[in-house]
């Protein structure tokens, strides 16, 4: 289990129906890629998130297969349309089996 | 065959002398739409015969790197802040205290500590950088282990207690007792070391604004230092930073935490006095 992962996510309370809105979203993760030797010369084995998705209202937004040559703390920014009041859900998903999520609303003024 | 490879390498050598221009440029640095950061001031007046603007390091870099600063979200020196804010809050040692319990709110007890460290500490007789004050706290007050120099945690409340000062002027005193600290330290910022027989002058005074290989010279100010480094991921402290550069020089360097390094620390830290405190920045 990797340690001190945390999800974040900025995104915007209100938007109006229609609006394109900009999602920030940030894990905090080492994305340890498999390369790397230690001291005694063995491979740190890979521990990397693999997958992060976002859906609107159980809609798919964006799905991102991830690789191990993402740098640590993977960050993304991207745009998503709201085209009426809902709840974004964000989810990441470790290599380890553990899945992380965070969830936004969104009100539409 | 042979004149196109040729003529390409000419064209090259002809075109090195614009690049080798890296000018500070004119944007703004507006930190979460709020936190207005002033970048260039006039020289303080210790400099007066050195310089005639002082220029934090963030106008050095590109758009991109420059962008990833006006916004905590963005910034990835911001995670070490928040692990730090709960070391803050977290009781540790032989006392049952945490920072929290004498300092209550970070943001209100540290607001402007940043801004005059290095400072002179009256009761100890030394000249004091965070590190050592906040070590200070927990072996006496807390009944901790100190941290070590530049170890995670340290650097992690380095950045915690500067963040809270951010837009506030650096403004370290380099008369009364520090003095002779602080003369110390000007001198070893115009002594040329190592193999290449450089200064910390040669290259941050004289060649600030030029390249050196890929890279930009800044100034070399600390006012937005610890520095979190595109090329590393992590944050570094002034000295931490100092030792690069010396061993840049091919010299050896002076250890992290030492009193040379402090002394040095006091004394560039003084050459952004006027400058905001930038901390924790982003550069690559």
């Amino acid at each position: 289990m990797a340690s001190g992962v945390k999800p974040r996510v900025k995104a915007p309370k209100k938007a109006a129906a229609g609006e394109t809105v900009t999602l920030k979203t940030l894990i905090s993760h080492k994305m340890e890629s498999g390369q790397r030797k230690n001291k005694d010369g063995s491979i740190i084995p890979r521990s990397i998130i693999n997958r992060f998705t976002c859906e609107f209202n159980g809609k798919s937004v964006i799905d991102v297969t991830m690789e191990p040559a993402i740098s640590t703390n993977p960050y993304f920014e991207f745009e998503a349309v709201v085209p009426e009041a809902g709840e974004f859900k964000f989810t990441w998903y470790d290599d380890d089996g553990s899945v992380y999520e965070e969830s936004k609303k969104v009100e539409v003024a | 065959m042979k004149f196109k490879p040729m003529s390409a390498i000419a064209a090259l050598a002809l075109s090195v002398p614009t690049l080798g221009m890296a000018d500070a440029d004119d944007d703004t640095l507006v930190i979460n739409g709020e936190i207005e950061i002033v970048t260039k001031t006039a020289a303080p007046a210790h400099l007066e015969d050195a310089l005639d603007e002082v220029i934090s390091g963030w106008h050095f870099r590109d758009d991109a790197t420059q962008a990833m600063e006006m916004d905590d979200f963005d910034n990835p020196g911001m995670l070490y802040v928040e692990a730090a804010t709960e070391v803050w809050n977290t009781v540790e040692g032989s006392e049952g205290k945490s920072c929290a319990s004498c300092h209550g709110d970070v943001e209100e007890s540290m607001k402007g500590v940043k801004a005059v460290y290095p400072k002179w500490n009256e009761a100890a007789g030394e000249v004091r950088n965070l590190q050592m004050q906040f070590n200070d706290c927990r072996t006496n007050r807390m009944g901790a282990e100190a941290w070590k120099y530049d170890a995670g945690p340290a650097k992690n409340m380095e950045a915690l207690i500067t963040s809270v000062s951010r837009g506030m002027p650096v403004n370290v005193a380099i008369d009364g007792p520090a003095k002779a600290m602080w003369e110390k330290g000007k001198e070893m910022y115009y002594t040329r070391t190592g193999q290449l027989d450089l200064s910390c002058a040669s290259c941050h005074e004289e060649n600030y604004g030029n390249m050196i290989r890929a890279d930009h010279l800044s100034q070399g100010q600390t006012n937005g230092f610890p520095v979190y480094r595109l090329k590393n991921a992590k944050l570094t402290t002034p000295q931490g930073r100092f030792k690069g550069c010396v061993r840049d020089t091919r010299a050896e360097t002076y250890k992290p935490g030492s009193e040379d390094f402090l002394a040095l620390e006091l004394y560039v830290a003084s050459r952004g006095n006027g400058l905001s405190v930038e901390g924790p920045s982003v550069r690559n």
